[in-house]
């Protein structure tokens, strides 16, 4: 879903709502302790679990260094001890992937080839197994709205990091093979062109810094943007 | 305005409590009711007292009901719980009908109000049962798991089962925890209270009169392990660790302090062990605290150079939460919740020997800006994720999306 789908008779988007979400998890039942079983696993779990491991754990427990983008790298890394998987999981890039399933298949691929390099890696055992989860979102109006770009730029700032989780990368999976974020697909509707903010918003790798380290850089982007208007 | 969520916004901020009364609105004046079989003492006590009018506060009707029961009963859902963790408990057949009949004697006490409710949450298992006593129940039942059952003893985990299964979901703390049954699972993990006595802000005098009372000096570093008396938190363990450190860095002073065990003969036994570990060393000080001692609890915390939770096993290891909320760096045993919350580097160390524990006792007593950086992460940490308003915004979430029929996106609006 889009948060301004409509545009009005001139041509000009619709106002942009500022979302919020909260998520919450929960236990599929399924686990892994062998990289065999992980593979097994994949074949079979939903969607919805997919998307918990690549993005929905950012609103989780977690410390904000994270060392990988996803739960599965993490898990090759620190349990399996397989570093050479680690990293060729973290190389996943979700936003190059048109849906969860190419995604999964993509997972699926790069595991069948390690466990095909040594005969050896079907049976080593991880010192924790991979818990599968998923996640339900609840997602709300919190009654902010931006007319203009220079009003969203305003009112970045005071926005939460859940709306920043929502608008930024929850939006990567609303919006898929547009590979783009809610910001970004708004802007694009104006008359005057925002190429270069909308460049610097994709150039942005949401993963490894915190949401509100995230929330800051976006809310600097819009706020550079449009002081440089005002200088000219 | 209600002054209680004022208080909270004090600490979490103020974007904390609008995302929760956001989420609050479409519940506003349904039916929630809580039931556990305590009012006081004990960690589901300990958060309802605080949940339940945060949750009036956001205009939700909540009530929090409490079962009686014998002491018969409560012999027997004491020895559930320890089952529940893993203990080879056999339950006899007499208590378990005493289980029953409590129970049924309650849900017929509580019957109108629990059929009548939107939402029903049972804590524990001591509740359990209270769902067959409303066969026309209106609302969505859900059982909240606070124990570690990671590894129940299954015959005592197999009569549960029957209980629990025809709720509608069920909460467990940790992945790690969830059993098989036929509903959703939620995972949420427990939460401290910081405007609890145990948490709060304390003045400098109180540190410095418990220091004083406890003849323990302000002036030498403060190792602190906070835990009952009892072999899987590994107060010996401690104990060597101290003096594998005592040996490279002298001066050090060790506090272990913890629950008496006057009715529990194994922790009497884990007790002497501990005396005979510490020798006459009087620099060891093994503290058995009264129950009411949250007050000294918190003020040692405080007062710690750095806080051990060298744990075996563990179910969620709130004392780590509550040390790395007081700003102190903290050395884990690596297991259970401690995993979740301790970050090598960045929130504190996660060891599995005492040997491990003394290497990063000494490494951080030589590292004091690194300690003060380390803490100031773990309070961080804990502000973000393990506060009870995290925990309430966990709970309002779950209860969207029973409403709305568990679907995987659910917009409002």
């Amino acid at each position: 879903m889009r948060e301004h789908d409509n545009a009005n008779q001139n041509g000009i988007p619709e106002v942009f709502r500022i979302k919020d979400c909260a998520l919450i998890a929960l236990a599929t039942g399924s686990r892994a302790g062998t990289l065999k079983e992980l593979r097994d696993n994949l074949l079979s779990t939903s969607e919805a679990s997919i998307y918990y491991h690549f993005w929905g754990s950012l609103l989780h427990p977690r410390f904000t260094e994270r060392e990988y983008n996803n739960d599965f790298a993490s898990w090759s890394a620190r349990s399996l001890h397989d570093g050479v998987l680690a990293e060729r999981l973290a190389v996943i890039d979700p936003t190059e992937f048109g849906s969860l399933e190419a995604m999964r298949q993509e997972l699926l691929e790069i595991v069948e080839e390690r466990l095909d390099e040594k005969e050896y890696f079907p049976w080593l055992v991880a010192s924790d197994a991979f818990e599968f989860m998923r996640s339900q979102i609840v997602v709300f109006d919190t009654g902010k709205q931006a007319a203009s770009p220079e009003e969203l730029a305003a009112l970045l700032p005071e926005i939460t990091t859940s709306s920043i989780f929502y608008h930024f990368i929850d939006a990567r999976r609303r919006l898929q093979g547009r590979q783009t974020d809610d910001f970004s697909s708004w802007l694009s509707g104006f008359p005057e062109p925002r190429a270069e903010l909308c460049a610097r918003l994709s150039a942005i790798d949401p993963y490894f810094g915190s949401l509100g380290e995230l929330k800051s850089t976006v809310a600097k982007f819009f706020c550079e943007e449009f002081s440089r208007k005002e200088d000219l | 305005m209600s002054p209680m969520l004022d208080a909270y916004a004090d600490v979490v901020g103020q974007d904390v409590i609008n995302h929760l009364r956001l989420l609050a609105q479409p519940l506003r004046d349904m039916r929630i009711v809580h039931v556990n079989s305590t009012r006081v003492g004990g960690g589901v006590a300990e958060i309802l007292v605080k949940l339940v009018p945060l949750m009036q506060d956001l205009g939700i009707n909540t009530s929090w009901e409490v079962i009686e029961g014998d002491d018969s009963f409560f012999q027997c859902t004491k020895g559930m719980h320890n089952a529940l963790q893993g203990n080879r408990v056999k339950i006899p057949e007499h208590l378990l009908r005493v289980y029953e009949r409590v129970n049924k004697e309650n849900g017929e006490q509580l019957r109108g109000k629990l059929t009548e409710a939107d939402f029903v949450f049972i804590h524990d298992p001591q509740p359990a049962p209270l769902l067959a006593s409303c066969p026309n129940k209106k609302g969505k039942w859900v059982w909240r798991c606070h124990i570690d059952a990671s590894h129940p003893y299954r015959p005592v985990w197999k009569y549960l089962r029957e209980f629990v299964r025809g709720y509608d979901a069920s909460i467990f703390s940790l992945a790690d925890f969830a059993q098989t049954l036929p509903h959703p699972q939620y995972i949420i993990p427990p939460s401290i209270d910081p405007l609890s006595e145990k948490n709060a802000e304390l003045p400098e005098e109180t540190l410095h009169s418990v220091l004083d009372s406890f003849d323990l000096d302000p002036t030498r570093p403060l190792l602190v392990q906070i835990s009952r008396f009892d072999r899987f938190k590994d107060p010996v363990g401690v104990i060597q660790a101290y003096q594998l450190v005592k040996k490279f860095v002298p001066g050090q002073q060790l506090v272990l302090a913890g629950g008496g065990a006057t009715d529990d003969p194994e922790g009497e036994s884990v007790i002497a062990e501990v005396r005979q570990a510490a020798g006459d060393d009087p620099d060891v000080h093994v503290l058995l605290l009264p129950p009411d001692s949250n007050r000294t609890v918190n003020a040692l915390q405080r007062a710690a150079t750095i806080v051990v939770q060298k744990s075996i096993k563990e179910g969620f290891g709130l004392t780590v939460t509550e040390a790395m909320w007081k700003g102190k760096p903290v050395i884990g045993g690596d297991t259970g919740g401690i995993r979740l919350q301790i970050i090598n580097f960045n929130t504190g160390f996660r060891v599995k020997t005492p040997e491990g524990a003394a290497l990063r006792i000494r490494y951080l007593l030589h590292q004091p800006a690194l300690m003060a950086t380390i803490g100031e992460k773990a309070r961080q940490f804990v502000k973000e994720n393990f506060l009870l308003t995290r925990h309430l915004r966990e709970y309002l979430t779950l209860l969207l999306s029973l409403h709305y029929g568990g679907v995987e996106r659910i917009e409002l609006g």
